[in-house]
């Protein structure tokens, strides 16, 4: 256990200040500091808000994580950081942080992708990743299925959203029903006294001719707006846990029947979701009893580690030193598209033709 | 006593190290995009050059703006960290104020203005190199044009709009190695510098939607 890679991670691709420590597969500390209440009167992210945020949460959310687990910073093997994707000025306070902070204590810098980052993290719930393993990332930000064999290595998307994520759908019904931001969790809770078989909401992208793992629910969207004006219109009361059982049925029921054809399809057998809708209590209802039926097993990390987190990005940072990959450069930067495909951004080689390349001296290291 | 100073309020990416004598070691990239890149290489060089590890820092200033607000957190961020890990104080100093120092201007009252982007400038009016008159604003340059006629005035933001600031003149960015000099005199001097806490100005771009979009044409 000891010898297993201490790692602290940063994440501040979106709202979520985060600072996790791990040990290995192994959680010691899990310190959040989220800006969402400052966001909710806007309906959604606001950028600088966000990254303002970041900036004064940051040093008292890495001391917190590191009571929490105990350890000493000098301790730590490495630092991780989310390099991307995400808000550009978000991504670049946790990035400045963890150069600043590995450089200071002489420990090497892993830049980690966030979505690489929402699998990995199910390690420190259920242990190691099994190989390969399919993934399911639904939040407001993203809606991917994605397919991994060496989560430090392969991440292969199969399919993602055209339109809107599934979070954001959820933000916007919410918003529609005057529920609050964000959407998810009330929804949730609506729907749990609501029918989800009351109204027939469409599943997008789900014909015989539709792209197999990619999903649509702008339309959806559209379609439950459009329902619920139509009663106000008509003078009638908006049946607001109906609507609500009913819209999320309509994702659910899409996400869970991709991501099992998925797994059918490519011969895995796990899946695993990951990201804030992952916390969404018939969505791990539905997908436990779709899974058991096609004989999957399905591993869901407790809501905490899906919503965004640093532990994740530790869980990440420490298997990459465990599977002794290349730490990243001092230049690293934020890279706010960074493609699902690189679940890290590695050093780059010194190269001599290009000037703004400048090699760290180790001699400045100490450790 | 070993001083690190960083800027990144402008577009220069600017690092210096002072011993408590003069400064020993500094660097300076003007690059607007990339101030996330390129601080902490130039930390290194720096301290390279000087022959000195990170752990002989004592104290760190930082640039607190105003300045255009991504660049201007990558420094006050990585200051921060630094604090953090080596455990010593970190400082902040008005990046204008830094500027007056470097400014070559003897007798005021004289301006400093910075590019705030969105055809605004942030500005202030000071007294001498060391002493400010008026806390920094940020405005369109036409609007504060009566209030700097005539003055001498230094920085990006008076060479970009020669209009309002007719003797405008160098340097047009902070450099660290100013800002360190000021801020060893005023610590010599027992004077508190400001907290390592931004001057953003404005407030975050943030329209509060407007009432929920109906969907269904009328
Ligand atoms: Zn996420």
């Amino acid at each position: 256990m000891a010898d297993e890679p201490l790692v602290l991670g940063i994440e501040t691709s979106c709202d979520e200040t985060g600072v996790g420590i791990v040990r290995g597969t192994t959680l010691l500390a899990d310190a959040v500091a989220s800006s969402v209440d400052e966001h909710a009167r806007f309906g959604g992210v606001v950028p600088e808000v966000a990254s303002r945020a970041h900036l004064e949460a940051m040093v008292p959310t890495i001391d917190r994580a590191l009571k929490e687990a105990g350890v000493s910073a000098r301790d730590l093997d490495g630092i991780a950081v989310t390099a991307g994707p995400g808000l550009a000025g978000a991504l670049l306070v946790g990035v400045s942080a963890a150069k600043a902070y590995a450089y200071a204590l002489g420990k090497p810098l892993y830049g980690v992708n966030h979505l690489a980052s929402h699998i990995c993290v199910d390690q420190l719930e259920h242990g190691a990743l099994p190989e390969p393993t399919m993934a399911l990332l639904v939040s407001g930000g993203h809606s991917s299925l994605l397919l991994s064999t060496d989560i430090t290595s392969d991440v292969r998307p199969l399919g993602a959203t055209i339109d809107d994520a599934a979070g954001e759908a959820f933000d916007k019904i919410a918003r529609v029903l005057n529920l609050g931001f964000p959407g998810g969790p009330v929804i949730d809770r609506y729907a749990r006294e609501g029918d989800p078989a009351a109204i027939a909401f469409p599943r997008g992208l789900t014909g015989p001719r539709d792209a197999a793992y990619d999903f649509s629910f702008s339309g959806l969207k559209t379609a439950v707006a459009r329902w619920i004006e139509a009663r106000r219109a008509a003078g009638e009361e908006v049946p607001v846990r109906d609507v609500a059982a009913s819209f999320q049925e309509a994702i659910v029921d899409v996400l869970t029947r991709k991501a099992v054809r998925a797994c059918r399809d490519e011969g895995v057998d796990h899946l695993m979701i990951g990201g804030g809708v992952a916390a969404n209590s018939r969505l791990r209802a539905l997908a436990q009893e779709r899974c058991e039926a096609a004989g999957i097993r399905l591993r869901v990390p407790r809501p905490k580690l899906c919503t965004d987190n640093g532990a994740m990005v530790a869980a990440l940072g420490a298997e990459m030193v465990a599977r002794n990959r290349a730490a990243s450069s001092w230049d690293l930067s934020a890279d706010s598209s960074l493609p699902v495909t690189d679940p890290h951004v590695p050093g780059r080689e010194h190269s001599h033709d290009h000037d703004h390349v400048h090699e760290v001296s180790k001699e400045n290291l100490y450790s | 006593m070993l001083l690190l100073a960083l800027d990144t309020a402008t577009p220069a990416v600017t690092v210096a190290l002072h011993d408590g004598e003069a400064v020993i070691a500094s660097s300076s990239q003007v690059d607007a995009r990339r101030h996330g890149e390129l601080l902490l290489p130039a930390v290194d060089r720096v301290l390279t050059e000087a022959g000195l590890k990170l752990d002989a820092v004592t104290a760190l200033v930082v640039g607190i703006g105003p300045g255009p607000y991504t660049g201007l957190r990558v420094g006050l961020m990585t200051a921060d960290t630094f604090g953090l890990a080596l455990g010593v104080p970190v400082h902040g100093l008005c990046t204008l104020d830094g500027l007056a120092y470097a400014s070559d201007i003897e007798k005021g009252p004289f301006v400093v203005a910075t590019d705030a982007r969105r055809k605004e400038v942030y500005w202030a009016t000071y007294a001498d190199s060391r002493t400010r008159l008026t806390d920094p604003a940020v405005d369109r340059p036409a609007d504060i044009a009566d209030r700097v006629a005539g003055l001498p005035a230094v920085g990006a933001g008076a060479l970009l709009y020669p209009d309002t600031f007719p003797s405008a003149h160098e340097p047009e960015h902070v450099s660290a190695a100013a800002l360190a000099s000021l801020a060893a005199e005023k610590l010599a001097a027992g004077e508190e510098l400001p907290a390592p806490r931004p001057l953003y100005l404005r407030r975050p771009d943030a329209q509060v939607p407007k009432n929920y979009k109906v969907v269904t044409p009328k």
